[in-house]
């Protein structure tokens, strides 16, 4: 982050944010009904954390709840987007960001896998010719940067 | 344009032209009833003085405003749920930071306030006081029989600006400049009908209390 | 801005944008928004099959802050994403075209897209009323340009709180006689994205909105998107603590402006105004201005030029003058003591015309 934060008006918001807790536990119950649901009929379920009203607490607590598990991955496209399993299985935290660090949207993704990491169907359409091209150049002796 | 459809307008014209048209009134009206008051006197008294005016005037002043024993035993919910809205009308008044702010664009003094949510509180208290005056003056027979559209005109004001107020401050309206614009606006009504109804009490119930005092004080009556 | 590809999705995979960078996109906008998330792949779908539709920008009297807005943020964005969205065919300060080419290009995308394209406004105008001369493009009137080119527009977007509200040139004493889109176009569907300028993600959140469901968003009383507008910057405040506490800053530098306390009574207007700076905030994310420590100038409100200093509290009436007071109660001292001299003159003439009356005389009046 920016000097900014070293800016104690940020500080002192945090520690006097008292106004701002509490809103962590009710999500953490919606998780639980999603994995009910998860485990009982397979459906998924997408919390986006942006649309409530979370002081910086919350969000804390709720992550230090959740916890962190066993996977881990970042995809870049339109900026870097940062997938994380949790503690318990299924639950998932997808933080979608764009280059500058600046948060689009924070998921939490109750599922298998989140839909972002599987490989989509429509960029398919362009693997083989993709990798004709590739070819027909690495027969030419080229080199490859990515 | 109508309110609902403009809110903002309505807001910045209770804050404008329609703010210095009421001030201008309370003034004026004000300003002309003391003056009146004042400068008509009373008639001339030339008896012999018996004992000063100035000491039992000033004691009246205080024995007056405090509640005393015996009207108390008699009634005891006037004296109580009056005291305490007009306590807590005055502490939202006075007391209350954006009033303080708007005190000091006028008149250049100001002190200091008191937290926002102590004065939520005192105006709960005072909405339900002034509720039970309401409704304590509807139903007792002769209360009921003394009051006049007056009393209720200016009960209504005093209500409405103290609610308006609660409302705005705790967001029960939306929009915002619909809640404080309503507030404004009855807290101008206010001032308007101040000068001209009971409501002038605020300025002249010490100068009564006071000439009351005075004159029982040199006719060395106890008072 | 010229490209064959008339659908949305097509044209993104021309561009090269993967899908999961499309879906990225969806996410955020859906986010921006506040639909639930349920609702993504829907939106995804809609907007692959999304036309792009033709844009047609018109810049009146405004000082370019808005287009500035939009385009201040830096590769890849959201807002470069959503500018290949649409199909944007006149914008006079974007495009590369100028002078007659540039009107022929205005012209030709009304002709083709006829009832079919987005107006996008920023700026007032002077009114039909008003002076013409005060703005002109190509020797055409503001005004003259905005109704022709009103009748083939699918819907129009006042970009900005002049073509919102009236803004600056709107403002006491409006030599220019400027009025709002609003109070000229009344037969199409028409938002208003107020701001000066408007937070961007704003104006794209909107264009999104539009591309995946074909209409306009749900709207205030004042045509504002209703997910952007619909809560006020006091309500979103991280301040606001302090605020329901009663602790504020006095002064930009005393003891509650360092420890960051709510910033009213330095004439903070947030909870009169209505915009998304306290959850968007500005520069990529960076801060706003209420956390860089300036209170909000309330500037997506109309009027807000007018609206008394800024650095009022909103509790003071915007015209303040204790002379006018002093004034009106000397006037209401004078006539208290005319009154007053009247009534002692009455009684005095009373006092001394009065004439002894005898008990028989009563009685024979009787
Ligand atoms: C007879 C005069 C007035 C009385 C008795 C009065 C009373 C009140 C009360 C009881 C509240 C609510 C306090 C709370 O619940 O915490 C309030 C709020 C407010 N009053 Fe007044 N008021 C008066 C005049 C005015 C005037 C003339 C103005 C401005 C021109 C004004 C501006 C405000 C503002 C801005 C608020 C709300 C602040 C907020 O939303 O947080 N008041 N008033
Ligand atoms: S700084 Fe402004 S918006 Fe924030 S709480 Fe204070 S008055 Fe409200
Ligand atoms: S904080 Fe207020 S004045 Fe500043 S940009 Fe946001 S709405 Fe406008």
């Amino acid at each position: 982050m920016s000097a900014l934060s070293s800016i104690p008006v940020r500080v002192q918001s945090v520690s006097h944010g008292t106004a701002n807790c509490g809103n962590a536990v009710p999500i953490l119950h919606e998780v639980r009904h999603a994995l009910e649901r998860l485990i009982a009929t397979g459906e998924g379920t997408q919390i986006d954390l942006n649309a409530i009203p979370f002081g910086p607490e919350d969000e804390a607590h709720l992550l230090a709840v959740l916890g962190v598990g066993e996977v881990r991955a970042t995809i870049d496209a339109l900026g870097p987007t940062h997938v994380q399993e949790t503690a318990i299985p299924g639950v998932w935290l997808i933080d979608y960001r764009i280059t500058e660090d600046q948060r689009l949207a924070l998921h939490l993704d109750i599922g298998d896998i989140p839909e972002i990491l599987r490989t989509q169907r429509q960029d398919l359409d362009t693997a083989l010719t993709t990798l004709d091209a590739r070819l027909t150049r690495a027969q030419g002796g080229a080199q490859f940067e990515s | 344009m109508t309110t609902i459809a403009d809110p903002m307008g309505f807001l910045l014209f209770t804050k404008g032209p329609l703010f210095n048209i009421a001030i201008a009134i309370f003034a004026l009206g004000l300003a002309a009833r003391l003056a009146e008051i004042l400068l008509l006197g009373r008639r001339p008294n030339f008896a012999e003085p018996r004992a000063g005016e100035w000491l039992p005037g000033l004691r009246t002043v205080v024995t007056r405003t405090l509640p005393d024993p015996g009207t108390f035993k008699r009634a005891p919910f006037n004296v109580l749920t009056g005291l305490i809205w007009h306590v807590g009308f005055l502490v939202a008044l006075l007391l209350f930071i954006p009033h303080i702010e708007l005190i000091k664009g006028l008149f250049g003094v100001s002190w200091p306030g008191l937290p926002n949510p102590f004065v939520d509180l005192v105006t709960a208290v005072t909405l339900v006081a002034l509720a039970a005056t309401l409704v304590h003056r509807l139903t007792h027979p002769v209360k009921k029989r003394l009051s006049t559209i007056e009393d209720y005109l200016i009960w209504a004001v005093t209500f409405l600006v103290v609610l308006t107020g609660y409302l705005a401050y705790n967001r029960l309206i939306n929009p915002y400049p619909l809640a404080l614009g309503l507030h404004i606006l009855t807290a101008e009504l206010f001032l308007i009908l101040l000068p001209f109804t009971k409501l002038t009490h605020i300025f002249t119930v010490f100068i009564a209390r006071w000439y009351n005092g005075a004159s029982f004080g040199r006719r060395g009556v106890q008072s | 801005m010229t490209t064959t590809k008339h659908r949305v999705g097509e044209h993104l995979r021309d561009q090269g944008v993967s899908r999961r960078a499309f879906l990225k996109f969806c996410t955020a906008s859906a986010s921006l928004m506040a639909l639930p998330p349920g609702l993504i792949p829907a939106m995804a779908a809609a907007l692959e099959q999304a036309r792009r539709p033709s844009v047609i920008w018109l810049s009146f009297q405004e000082c370019t802050g808005c287009t500035e807005s939009l385009t201040r943020s830096h590769a890849p964005t959201v807002e470069d994403l959503i500018l290949e969205m649409i199909s944007l065919d006149y914008h006079h300060t974007l495009q590369a075209a100028a002078g007659e080419a540039a009107e022929a290009a205005r012209e030709q995308a009304m002709k083709d897209n006829f009832g079919k394209y987005l107006l996008i406004v920023d700026g007032s105008l002077p009114g039909p009323d008003a002076n013409p001369g005060y703005s002109t493009i190509a020797g055409v009137s503001n005004y003259a340009m905005l109704m022709e080119a009103v009748e083939g527009a699918a819907a129009v977007i006042a970009v900005g709180t002049c073509a919102a509200f009236g803004g600056l040139p709107e403002a006491a004493p409006n030599p220019t006689g400027a009025v709002a889109v609003m109070d000229l176009i009344k037969n199409k569907p028409l938002v208003n994205v107020s701001g000066c300028p408007p937070v961007p993600m704003v104006i794209t959140g909107v264009l999104a909105h539009y591309l995946a469901f074909g209409r306009l968003p749900e709207r205030d009383a004042y045509h504002r998107p209703l997910a952007f507008f619909g809560q006020s910057i006091h309500d979103r405040c991280y301040r606001r603590p302090f605020y329901d506490k009663g602790l504020f800053a006095e002064t930009f530098d005393d003891e509650g402006a360092r420890a960051g306390w709510c910033l009213y009574r330095l004439g903070c207007k947030g909870p009169s105004t209505y915009n998304a700076c306290a959850t968007m905030r500005w520069n990529a994310g960076t801060s706003w201005p209420i956390e860089a420590g300036h209170p909000c100038l309330g500037c997506s409100e109309p009027r807000f030029w007018d609206a008394g200093s800024f650095y009022a509290p909103l509790s003071v009436p915007t015209d303040l003058s204790s002379s006018r007071i002093l004034t009106a109660g000397a006037a209401g001292a004078l006539v208290g003591g005319t009154v007053a001299t009247l009534a002692r003159r009455t009684v005095a003439t009373a006092a001394t015309s009065r004439q002894p009356v005898t008990a028989d005389e009563l009685e024979q009046t009787l």
